[in-house]
């Protein structure tokens, strides 16, 4: 009998990261409005979990996301890549959530997919606090294995190469279990043509906080129980010395390294 | 004063505290109170000297045995503090196992976390202070109601300072089952040999980026970092398209560097990178685009091709001896 290997892939959609980022001046929150895309840290797990479901010879990867505003545009690039379908939390009351009410919300998510694993990015790139894969786990009761650069699944068994200070450690723990991935670990496929084209008819289930038993104090502005007390701009670095290359710039680095004593 | 205790997630590796523990034991310090350590590892006596020396009176330990931190500390720390052992404070690093605890614990007790700390402050209220933007913006958050508060801090935050204080006092734990979550375990730990000084350590620092052109490339990196006795660094960049392990990455994903001398070849100089080198005494950037955002951080600006100065830099530099 085939093992079907279902996963699900958290998914975050951000603003351009390449676009200077800016904070409501009411809120004091980062600025999400104007077009979303794909967390680009999120495209590992996307693919990561693409090639598990084809090793295991079947199953699925099934997104799951939350944004307030029913945005779908970074979702249906996971789904161009190959991903199935979809679950999108979309409420108004999530703005302002922090990472334990989002890790709440997407637990409640993962759990109407029922995976056999859940892939996530090590951090996102807009909020990057880095804790959700570990809240999400102790809110599932699963166990969790972060910083994952290589995985391998067989008999329902996880085995994970562990980024650590030193090198990596090899960890396994059964599933279902959380795996955070980090990135550069597997080249994103770019979607086909045919894929941007699938993804436009694909699956995407939007819910609401209430859909899945949560209060709304619980999440968004009330559910953060912390408030930002202050903005301000920080010391600037000032410029130095520019040289243009004329084919000797080499000698002031020379230079400069050995007025700081380092040669 | 807003805190009376405060707990450190103490991290250790052969018998050598980590640098961000003591980091924040000195800061824990200047918070006032008392400090003590939670510790996870199996070797709580071998620290204890080390982590009283920072400030530590007490360490708690936990042992986890071969499973990942995470589950095994936090219901540690959660069975303390229903028991009613509460500190007003818990800081973490904002490293793999920091990050692994630190989350834990807060679903545990259904309390937010903050995180990329750089500062805190304790005086009517808890205050955690983090950069963002590239460290352009200083944002203050407070926390709200009571504690135990939970904060991580992003290492070379702090610095660290001896207190001159006696061995903490090692009391041993209980780690409750943990269940499912806790089956997690280490089947072997693989030490990658590094012949150069740590990248977080070095006194230089050269990293690549994208400007590079290809993989290959980056070779020239880390020729120019040996012979600078220093080690070589990456932006995200080629990371993510997987020239150089993510142990390499220097930025708000990666480590955080101060070293004497940094040298940024081929790197656009992206808010993600800044925040991980901008703290560096000295700056040397390398980039045709005269544009890019790193020459506006740098001491030392060439515009220049990296594939024809830094072969001429090396070339000098090997003539030097």
């Amino acid at each position: 009998m085939q093992t079907l290997m279902n996963v699900v892939v958290c998914a975050k959609q951000i603003p351009d990261p390449a676009a200077p980022g800016e904070l409501d001046p009411n809120t004091k929150t980062l600025k999400r409005e104007g077009k979303l895309i794909l967390d680009d840290s999120d495209a590992y797990g996307v693919e990561m979990g693409l090639q598990l479901a084809d090793k295991a010879g079947g199953g699925e990867v099934t997104l799951v996301s939350m944004a307030p505003n029913s945005e779908v545009s970074g979702l249906r690039t996971a789904l161009a890549m190959g991903a199935a379908k979809a679950i999108l939390v979309s409420d108004p009351a999530l703005q302002g959530t922090d990472s334990l009410a989002t890790a709440k919300v997407l637990a409640a998510a993962i759990k109407r997919a029922e995976p056999d694993l859940v892939l996530t990015a090590t951090e996102s790139t807009d909020g990057y606090t880095g804790l959700l894969p570990a809240q999400l786990a102790e809110i599932l009761g699963w166990p969790s294995i972060t910083f994952a650069k290589h995985i391998e699944v067989s008999d329902g068994t996880a085995k994970v190469q562990r980024q650590t200070e030193e090198g990596y450690d090899e960890v396994e723990a059964p599933l279902p279990a959380i795996v955070s991935v980090t990135a550069g670990v597997v080249e994103p496929r770019y979607p086909s043509f045919k894929g941007i084209m699938a993804a436009k008819n694909k699956p995407v289930d939007e819910v609401k906080v209430a859909d899945l038993g949560l209060s709304e104090d619980e999440v968004g502005w009330k559910g953060a129980r912390q408030e930002i007390v202050d903005v301000s701009p920080a010391e600037e670095r000032q410029a130095g010395e520019i040289v243009e290359d004329e084919g000797d710039a080499h000698e002031r680095v020379v230079q400069f390294l050995e007025q700081l004593k380092v040669i | 004063m807003a805190v009376s205790t405060t707990w450190v997630f103490a991290e250790a590796s052969e018998g050598k505290v980590a640098t961000i523990t003591l980091e924040l034991l000195t800061k824990a310090r200047a918070l006032g109170g008392t400090v003590e350590a939670f510790y996870g590892g199996g070797d709580a006596d071998t620290i204890a000297e080390q982590l009283g020396k920072f400030g530590a009176t007490k360490v708690y330990a936990a042992d986890a045995g071969d499973a990942l931190q995470g589950a095994p500390v936090a219901a540690a720390m959660a069975a303390q503090i229903e028991g009613g052992n509460k500190p007003d404070l818990i800081m973490f690093g904002q490293t793999y196992d920091g990050r692994d605890v630190a989350g834990r614990l807060s679903a545990k007790l259904d309390r937010p976390a903050l995180t990329n700390g750089v500062d805190v402050s304790a005086d009517d209220k808890v205050t955690v202070q983090n950069a963002i933007f590239g460290g352009n913006t200083l944002v203050q958050t407070a926390f709200d109601g009571d504690g135990p508060f939970l904060a991580l801090f992003r290492p070379k935050s702090f610095a660290a300072e001896e207190g001159g204080g006696g061995a903490a006092e090692v009391v041993a734990v209980d780690v409750p089952d943990t269940g499912l979550s806790g089956q997690t375990k280490v089947l072997d730990r693989h030490v990658e040999e590094t012949t150069g000084p740590k990248l977080d350590e070095a006194e230089v620092v050269v990293s690549g980026g994208r400007g590079l052109g290809s993989a290959e490339k980056y070779e020239m990196i880390e020729q120019l970092a040996k012979l600078l006795k220093g080690a070589p660094g990456a932006s995200r960049a080629i990371v993510d398209a997987g020239w150089v392990p993510y142990a390499y990455q220097v930025g708000q994903t990666g480590k955080v560097v101060k070293p004497n001398v940094y040298i940024a070849a081929g790197i656009s100089g992206a808010t993600q990178h800044l925040v991980g080198m901008k703290g560096a005494k000295n700056i040397i950037a390398i980039n045709k685009d005269k544009d890019a955002p790193i020459f506006s951080i740098a001491d030392l600006g060439i515009v220049g091709d990296v594939h024809k100065v830094i072969p001429k830099l090396l070339e000098a530099l090997q003539a030097k001896g």
